[in-house]
């Protein structure tokens, strides 16, 4: 401890200098999402609760089918960063760091299952 | 200058020092909303894999969501993504610099709360 200089114990400490960017981008998401969830709850509400058969023809349609794959890319892409913010805001070190890399892993798998079901549904 | 009362410093007093205010009970609801909609993705995302694999699991997952426990967590669902749209228009308006002082910051906590439970009543009626 006696040895660490003032330069080495505030290094790492300061603004990681991405901030700005990474608010703009959850700027531009929420704007996308406030457009995209009444959307989205309109026509997934519509359907929920409906026959196989019927669920089928339904995403077979263009508009259902983009409203509901652009909702998941747009929401959890914007899940991803906000739930960034709240691990960097409650845990420190190493565990802040998998948490980061669970969520990341977590929202990418959501949305490639997500996909992969709307595209086999609409093909 | 380096060792200088290094860790017996003040603290400042933190969250269970203050007495709940609707602002902050509102902000720290946006937090839950929005983090905790990742249970309603997963079950959605669940139930459009297993409409993607066939009638069989289609039943399965149709039938989680549309049982008592699955109607509640989509009721949650549904309010909690209301709650955090509302919140997110309120956070878009706060942001352009508007908005901010106390009695209007209250009164969008109010329309928040209010609006929520209003979009969350009209959903359940439509649907």
């Amino acid at each position: 401890m006696a040895y660490l200089t003032d330069r080495k114990r505030a290094d790492g400490l300061g603004s990681s200098k991405t901030g700005t960017e990474h608010f703009w981008h959850m700027k531009v998401s929420s704007v996308a999402l406030a457009v995209l969830i009444p959307l989205f709850v309109f026509t997934f509400g519509r359907i929920l609760g409906a026959p196989y058969p019927e669920v089928l023809a339904y995403f077979a349609r263009p508009f259902p089918a983009i409203i509901t794959g652009l909702t998941l890319v747009v929401g959890l892409v914007h899940f991803k960063n906000g739930a960034q913010v709240m691990i960097e805001d409650y845990a420190q070190g190493s565990t802040r760091k998998a948490l980061i890399i669970g969520v990341t892993c977590l929202s990418y798998a959501c949305m490639a299952t997500g996909l992969f079901a709307l595209i086999r549904l609409a093909l | 200058m380096a060792d200088v009362n290094r860790g017996n410093r003040p603290l400042s007093p933190h969250l269970q020092i203050y007495r709940p205010q609707l602002t902050s009970i509102t902000s720290i609801l946006t937090r839950i909303t929005g983090n905790g909609l990742i249970v309603a993705v997963l079950l959605i995302v669940w139930w459009l894999l297993a409409a993607a694999t066939g009638p069989d699991y289609f039943a399965v997952a149709d039938g989680v969501l549309r049982s008592w426990f699955g109607k509640l967590v989509m009721l949650g669902a549904i309010w909690a993504l209301w709650y955090h749209t509302l919140a997110g228009l309120r956070h878009l308006w706060f942001d352009s610099g508007r908005g901010l002082d106390i009695p209007t910051a209250e009164k969008l906590g109010w329309g928040i709360i209010g609006g929520s439970i209003l979009l969350t009543l009209l959903t359940i009626i439509l649907f």
